[in-house]
């Protein structure tokens, strides 16, 4: 531990000034994600300054960086040797940092076959809200020795402790990929992917693009073995009647999929919000009321976006119809004339036996945090 | 070594006796009468779990039949301030479910339904109890099964996987129980229900599952586990690669893995391990080999002949002295069964074997190997290495003699040496055991006073009163202080004749 490094020691000094003057910081890496969550006015705590990979053995499967070093930095140099963030984290920007990534918590189309941020953290250096510099988790796979800390770290948007270094989990490129595409409806869509998934098929992406009611796009990705791939460009061609994507325009769909660069993420009107909703994959096509007849789902019908009016209402009746579906719903993006001081996630009380959670989220909060300094709200 | 402070005061047994009458008296009227244990000789059996040499008495036994008497039970001990320790299958080998005196004992073996399986979500929904293999064997008609497969799967059950994050000797591929859950439904201390995660693929909030993953039962009793159910692979075939040099075999894990490929299972035996193993399972090991590396590829037939071929050749370029892969599936057992066997082996050859469980990066695998040979000289007892190499999960097992009480106090320092070499060469002491009571004064080693106090903190947020297994895997102040001073004096125990478990 370089306890005496002044970048660090500046952060100290600023979260405790924070602490002392009862003001929140608003921690923030390269701003590319900054209207993601909920709207906040704060100073800013920037990260930027703690940047480099300080450790990948590639034969370990694991890299270790500080919060503020730039993800395309991280990117390419697990490319060099053939890895890969596995689960795809989307920088929306030049400027994303590894930081602001693991905050965020979101992953891409590999999600559905290799799991979620958390599942790929490994350990974290922190400074709590007391300015305290600690360690949590290790460099390897395996480790059960006190809680689990780290991994509470992605998606807890900067409102559990600042962020200084993590070991995340690395994954070989696969051996192949392929790409295929076909045009089917949304229930059909639903219904292959979920039966693919259960079978010993090298299914790593899917997207489904297309109106509720109508056929739309289907796009799936095969990873994995050279044979295995191979195996299975037939099998599902012929079941879906689908034709394979050049490799080129597959690597620019998926990427622009995860950076939301679709047309069908375009032209989000003022008054308009781009929703998100997780749901289980036993949930069927939902007619949204409201909103506009093009949806996309990805992750097997697990992630779907719509766009729609941004009003209360509108995002009531959506939270609404997916909490009855087991789910939540999150105002991803919205309009230009959209209020930003809007709630922009489902709280935890509007959720099934989750009330009492409230209190021991708030409780943990500020055991990392007692004065609050974190405590933007940015995530409820 | 059972906390100092516990035994510096000396239990009032008229008080002791006072508490378990009233606790009875509470619970008895929510229990049917075969569901609550208090009379030593029915509670027994629970002084232990797999970590025999720690034991003590409880209060009394809860074995509760539904979720509303497990909210019951936790109810009626908050009100009372006694602490509860939840209990699975009793297989844990760190101490997790070793009773507290003044406390409950709360069995989970009794809800051991299976609610509802889904082919078409990959799901099963299952209650606490539920063996973890009996899962797999209820899926299997559906081409699916439960992927970390811990050694003890036959008897161990999913609440306990979930709460000590269990591996196996397939997570270098499929993962560990924390990611292949999705959803766990629990009741805090005080006796209200809650959900951690959900079937949607993240929840709102902080991500609170993944703290209730490995907690050790401190932090909510599982009452309802939504677990993920993955395609069977058709096939699975087995490498089996001799060195005539421990350094050789652990580049050739990092070798493969620096390859590009991630095999189901990737696991070491040391020569004493093999031929210790040999003799009890005839699998025709290469007993003048080194170390022994079993390396499995699963998947299609297509995929599986793909790797094997690059992982042979790996393992040639890495020097191997012999190579034999499986030809069918009897032959594959046969080469995983002294593997499967090591720990029968180890009891066979001494009266007793301590297993450790440090995790390392892969590199320094030969270095720890090494080190635990000079160990070896020093404390005069054996240690048969058998491990996960994938992920550098090591099981020393200590061999020693349990009817000597100094050979007893030798294998514990012996272990405590191994873990601390651990977090010297960037591990930790536990992989997939936990903590528990057994390996609490390490955490002093790897931990410094402010993760622990951060770890206080989450106990506190989820239980405040501290009534939840409260003794285990976190140490306290005092508990590391007196660590220190102990560890100081070079290995000679203060007060030897004092009895430690």
């Amino acid at each position: 531990m370089n306890a005496a490094n002044p970048i660090i020691e500046a952060f100290r000094e600023q979260i405790l000034s924070a602490a002392t003057n009862k003001v929140q910081l608003s921690i923030e890496g390269g701003g590319t994600k900054s209207w993601y969550g909920n709207a906040n006015t704060h100073a800013k705590l920037d990260t930027r300054t703690y940047s480099g990979i300080l450790e990948y053995q590639p034969e370990e499967l694991v890299i270790t960086a500080c919060a503020g070093t730039p993800l395309k930095e991280i990117e390419a140099v697990l490319q060099e040797k053939n890895q890969m963030l596995a689960f795809e984290p989307p920088h929306f920007g030049e400027q994303a940092t590894f930081g602001g990534a693991i905050a965020a918590g979101l992953a891409g189309p590999g999600r559905i076959s290799v799991g979620n941020f958390r599942d790929f953290v490994l350990g974290t250096r922190i400074l709590d809200g007391k300015g305290q510099d600690l360690s949590f988790g290790g460099q390897v796979m395996k480790n059960v020795a006190g809680y689990d800390i780290s991994r509470l770290l992605p998606g807890s948007m900067g409102t559990l402790s600042l962020l200084l270094e993590a070991s995340v989990k690395v994954l070989p490129k696969p051996a192949a990929t392929a790409t295929l595409r076909c045009q089917i409806s949304q229930e059909k869509a639903l219904r292959v992917l979920n039966e693919w998934a259960g079978q010993p098929l090298p299914l790593s992406a899917s997207c489904w693009i297309g109106n509720t009611n109508s056929e739309g796009q289907l796009t799936i990705r095969l990873a994995g073995a050279v044979a295995a791939v191979k195996a299975a460009i037939p099998l599902i061609s012929s079941l879906v009647n689908a034709s394979e994507v050049d490799p080129q325009s597959a690597d620019t769909f998926w990427n622009d999929l995860r950076e939301h660069k679709l047309s069908a993420f375009d032209n989000l009107a003022a008054d308009q919000t781009l929703y998100r909703l997780a749901l289980p994959a036993a949930c069927g096509a939902l007619t949204i009321p409201g909103a506009s007849n093009e949806i996309i789902l990805e992750w097997h019908g697990q992630q779907r976006w719509i766009k729609a009016s941004g009003d209360e209402a509108t995002f009531n009746s959506i939270k609404q119809l997916v909490t009855i579906h087991g789910g939540h719903a999150t105002r991803f993006k919205q309009g230009a004339s959209v209020n930003p001081g809007f709630q922009r996630f489902t709280l935890l009380s509007e959720q099934a036996h989750s009330k009492a959670l409230e209190l021991v989220q708030e409780r943990l909060r500020s055991a990392f945090d007692p004065a609050g300094v974190f405590a933007t709200k940015r995530l409820p | 070594m059972i906390p100092m402070n516990m035994m510096t005061l000396p239990p009032d047994l008229a008080a002791i006796s006072a508490l378990q009458s009233k606790l009875v008296a509470a619970l008895r009227p929510i229990l049917p009468e075969h569901a609550l244990l208090w009379e030593p000789e029915d509670t027994i059996p629970y002084e232990c779990d797999g970590l025999a040499a720690y034991k003590r008495m409880p209060l009394a036994v809860a074995l509760p039949e539904t979720e509303a008497q497990v909210a019951q039970i936790l109810k009626i001990c908050f009100e009372m301030q006694v602490p509860v320790v939840p209990r699975g299958s009793g297989t844990g080998l760190s101490g997790g479910a070793m009773p507290i005196s003044q406390g409950l004992v709360l069995s989970l073996a009794k809800l051991k339904k299976i609610l509802n399986i889904d082919p078409f979500t990959r799901t099963a929904v299952v209650q606490p109890g539920v063996r973890n293999l009996a899962i797999s064997e209820a899926v299997a008609h559906l081409g699916l099964y439960y992927a970390p497969d811990p050694s003890s799967q036959i008897a161990c059950s999913i609440g306990g996987n979930v709460n000590e994050n269990s591996g196996g000797v397939h997570c270098l591929k499929y993962g560990l129980t924390l990611h292949n859950i999705l959803r766990v439904r629990g009741i805090l201390m005080n006796g209200e229900i809650v959900e951690f995660g959900s079937l949607a693929p993240d929840s709102p909030g902080l991500d609170l599952l993944a703290i209730i993953l490995g907690s050790e039962g401190m932090l909510a009793v599982v009452t309802e586990v939504t677990v993920k159910l993955v395609a069977k692979p058709k096939l699975a075939r087995v490498i089996m690669a001799s060195f005539d040099d421990i350094e050789k075999g652990g580049n050739a894990v990092a070798a493969i893995i620096a390859a590009g490929i991630i095999p189901a299972g990737l696991e070491m035996m040391d020569q004493a391990t093999t031929r210790a193993v040999e003799e009890f399972v005839n699998a025709g090991y290469d007993l003048e080999a080194a170390a022994i590396l079993l390396c499995e590829s699963d998947g299609t037939p297509e995929e599986v002949a793909e790797e094997i071929e690059r992982m042979t050749k790996v393992l040639e370029e890495s020097g191997a002295s012999g190579i034999q892969i499986s030809k069918d599936e009897t032959e594959r057992l046969k080469f995983w069964s002294g593997r499967k066997n090591a720990f029968p082996a180890a009891g066979r050859i001494a009266a007793d074997y301590y297993c450790m469980d440090g995790t390392i990066p892969r590199r320094h695998i030969a270095t720890l190997l090494k080190r635990i040979q000079g160990m070896e000289k020093k404390y005069g007892l054996g240690c048969l290495n058998v491990f996960h190499a994938g992920d550098g999960n090591m099981h020393p097992l200590i061999l020693f003699n349990g009817a000597d009480e100094e050979e007893w106090h030798r294998a514990e320092e012996f272990g405590t040496d191994i873990l601390e070499a651990c977090v010297e060469l960037g591990g930790t002491i536990t992989g997939e055991h936990g903590v528990g009571l057994e390996k609490i004064n390490s955490m002093c080693v790897q931990f410094g006073e402010g993760e622990r106090e951060s770890f206080w903190g989450v106990k506190s947020a989820f239980d405040p009163e501290k009534l939840l297994n409260p003794d285990k895997a976190i140490p306290t102040l005092s508990r590391c202080a007196e660590y220190g001073r102990m560890r100081i004096s070079g290995g000679k125990l203060p007060h030897p004749e004092l009895e430690r478990f």
